[in-house]
């Protein structure tokens, strides 16, 4: 009987693995077939001469430059507020905080990272409410807007991530150095931060990799299909991800869908990119540190 | 690992001089303030996120309009914001995405740690870890037009469907599922492994009888952390279930999720009556992840390394 199961279960192993292969590799073929033919300059500017394009001096309505400018700008502004307090909040909880205040923060960090991102979303859209009822009528959502909510979805990947890779450290680096004289900021910044910037800087990879995927935060926070390039930071925008949502259910012409396809391409080549590097930079960082880091 | 405490941080303190390490503006108190600061504003963040859905929230339940969001009806040109369709089209959609992954995450987990064979292992192991970096929205682009049509053939309807949502959803959360029973799995004592294979058990059998029991609590968690996974989720449902606010009889019919349902509702514009009832939707989507993360702690299992899955 045991013995039956023990066949059947290494059976079922084999078939799950076989299967979730196929269905990736499905998806895969397909999205390359269907997405291939349409990489190119017309993809990106469509109809638009592509050096105008690119300057922004005549705009792109058939193409998906807008998107990626929109993208790029929301990276750029989630990053510039995310990474400095996600990286500092990650320190100050590997190195000086309190047992107490480990756990307080770490709870509210667990929280924030299971928390589904619509509520970011939601939260934005809440602040836009408030503001018009009170001190600006005429508050809108936009860019800006957008780039904060998206900040607080990778805040928990930043901190968590820079706090795994400091405790990875083995700790005699953290010791020596103070038993040397060093103060805990120089400890911090000449032998712990060098140290350990690897594996921090594959978080903020990761992090970058997921606003630049989101979706449904930025759905409730301004984004729109035919903005066009923004010219402020409360502007509305274009971003990729929500580009193809939009053309999945509102493609009007075969062209339109081959975009969709193209544009699908070019976010998942996107995203491997970043995913890759982090991934890599992970690996160096787990060999030379720490053999029991989460990975393969 | 142990870490260095504040105890041995504080001697390091008294050697330096005073003028590096005394008065209110020395340079190892200020980065001490910005570095606490940093974290608090973090903390506040969930505060701000929690607040201001209590806010708006609010006036439901100081206005008495408790029950017309809890019933059955959604039909907003009338008057009628009722959110239990919603809810229980999430609960229907998540339960039955994680009945379709979990025993597939089970099945990898499998082969990865005894099942499979050596050289096959590795390249498994990176595809799972590849998943998570796949856009949500890829998933759902890709299953618009490969699963959608071929459910309206052979189930008829509009395709956009329960069924269509759920697959999509399970391949969407089976990665953090997987990855955390794998981590649970890595941890098994060596010595008991050691005995194990000394006793003579294949990886199969010491797999199945000694670690898999061994891991009851990663297995919880996978589950757990999967579903809330599922729940968060938005595209996903927006984008394959149809959205339309009932509660479906069928794995062909349409319905409409929580997280779904505060997109539609905010962009739709249908008044701003409708604004409290999404305000309402997502407490209880913030009350559901607090509990599961709670839930989780109490188990204490790892939770989730920064894994992505919630778009």
């Amino acid at each position: 009987m045991a013995e039956r199961l023990e066949r059947l279960f290494t059976g079922f192993a084999w078939s799950a693995v076989l299967g979730l292969g196929a269905v990736l590799a499905g998806l895969m073929i397909f999205l390359v077939q269907r997405g291939l033919p349409s990489l190119g300059t017309a993809l990106f500017f469509g109809s638009t001469p592509v050096a105008e394009g690119l300057m922004g001096r005549l705009p792109v309505w058939d193409g998906i430059w807008p998107a990626c400018v929109g993208t790029f700008l929301l990276v750029v502004l989630a990053s510039l507020i995310a990474i400095p307090l996600g990286v500092a909040g990650g320190v100050y909880l590997a190195v000086y905080a309190s047992r107490r205040e480990r756990r307080v923060y770490g709870f509210l960090v667990d929280l924030l990272a299971g928390m589904p991102s619509i509520l970011m979303g939601l939260f934005g859209f809440a602040l836009i409410l408030l503001l018009r009822k009170t001190l600006l009528p005429s508050a809108n959502t936009g860019l800006l807007l957008a780039a904060g909510c998206l900040s607080l979805l990778v805040l928990p990947y930043l901190i968590m991530t820079t706090q795994t890779a400091l405790l990875g450290l083995p700790s005699a680096l953290h010791l020596t150095g103070l038993s040397l004289g060093l103060t805990p900021w120089q400890n911090l910044s000449r032998v712990l931060l060098p140290a350990a910037g690897r594996g921090i800087m594959s978080g903020v990879i990761l992090a970058v990799g997921r606003a630049a995927e989101d979706t449904a935060v930025i759905l409730l926070t301004g984004v729109v299909a035919n903005a066009g390039l923004p010219h402020s930071w409360t502007d509305r925008f274009e971003a990729l991800p929500f580009t193809i949502y939009y053309l999945a259910a509102e493609h009007r012409s075969a062209a339109e869908l081959d975009r969709g396809f193209g544009t699908a391409l070019v976010l998942l080549g996107l995203t491997a990119l970043l995913f890759l590097w982090a991934y890599g930079l992970q690996r160096t960082f787990a060999r030379r540190w720490d053999r029991r880091v989460n990975l393969p | 690992m142990t870490v260095p405490d504040d105890h041995s941080l504080n001697l390091a303190w008294r050697r330096r001089s005073p003028r590096q390490v005394e008065g209110p503006f020395c340079r190892e108190k200020v980065v001490r303030v910005m570095l606490a600061g940093a974290m608090l504003s973090a903390a506040l963040g969930v505060a701000a996120i929690l607040g201001f859905l209590a806010y708006f929230a609010w006036p439901l339940v100081a206005g008495g309009h408790l029950s017309q969001v809890f019933s059955w009806h959604w039909q907003p040109v009338r008057g009628q914001f009722g959110i239990l369709p919603m809810l229980a089209g999430s609960l229907l959609l998540t339960l039955s995405a994680v009945l379709a992954a979990y025993p597939l995450a089970m099945g990898l987990c499998g082969f990865v740690h005894g099942a499979g064979r050596g050289p096959w292992v590795r390249p498994v192991l990176a595809l799972i870890h590849f998943m998570t970096g796949i856009p949500t929205v890829v998933y759902g682009f890709v299953s618009v037009f490969v699963l959608v049509p071929r459910i309206r053939q052979w189930l008829g309807g509009t395709g956009y469907s329960w069924l269509a949502a759920s697959l999509t959803l399970s391949l969407l959360i089976l990665p953090t599922m997987v990855l955390l029973i794998h981590t649970q799995l890595r941890q098994t004592d060596s010595r008991v492994r050691l005995a194990a294979a000394a006793l003579g058990l294949t990886p199969v059998q010491e797999l199945l009888w000694v670690r898999l029991p061994q891991a009851s609590q990663g297995l919880w968690a996978a589950l757990i952390l999967g579903w809330s996974r599922a729940l968060g989720d938005t595209l996903i449902a927006l984008m394959l279930s149809g959205n339309a606010p009932q509660v479906p009889q069928a794995v062909a019919d349409s319905l409409r999720a929580l997280t779904a349902h505060i997109a539609l509702v905010v962009a739709t514009d249908v008044g701003s009556a409708a604004y409290h009832s999404i305000f309402a939707c997502g407490l209880i989507l913030f009350a559901i992840s607090a509990a599961v993360n709670l839930t989780l702690r109490r188990l204490q299992a790892p939770v989730a390394a920064p894994h992505h899955t919630h778009g």
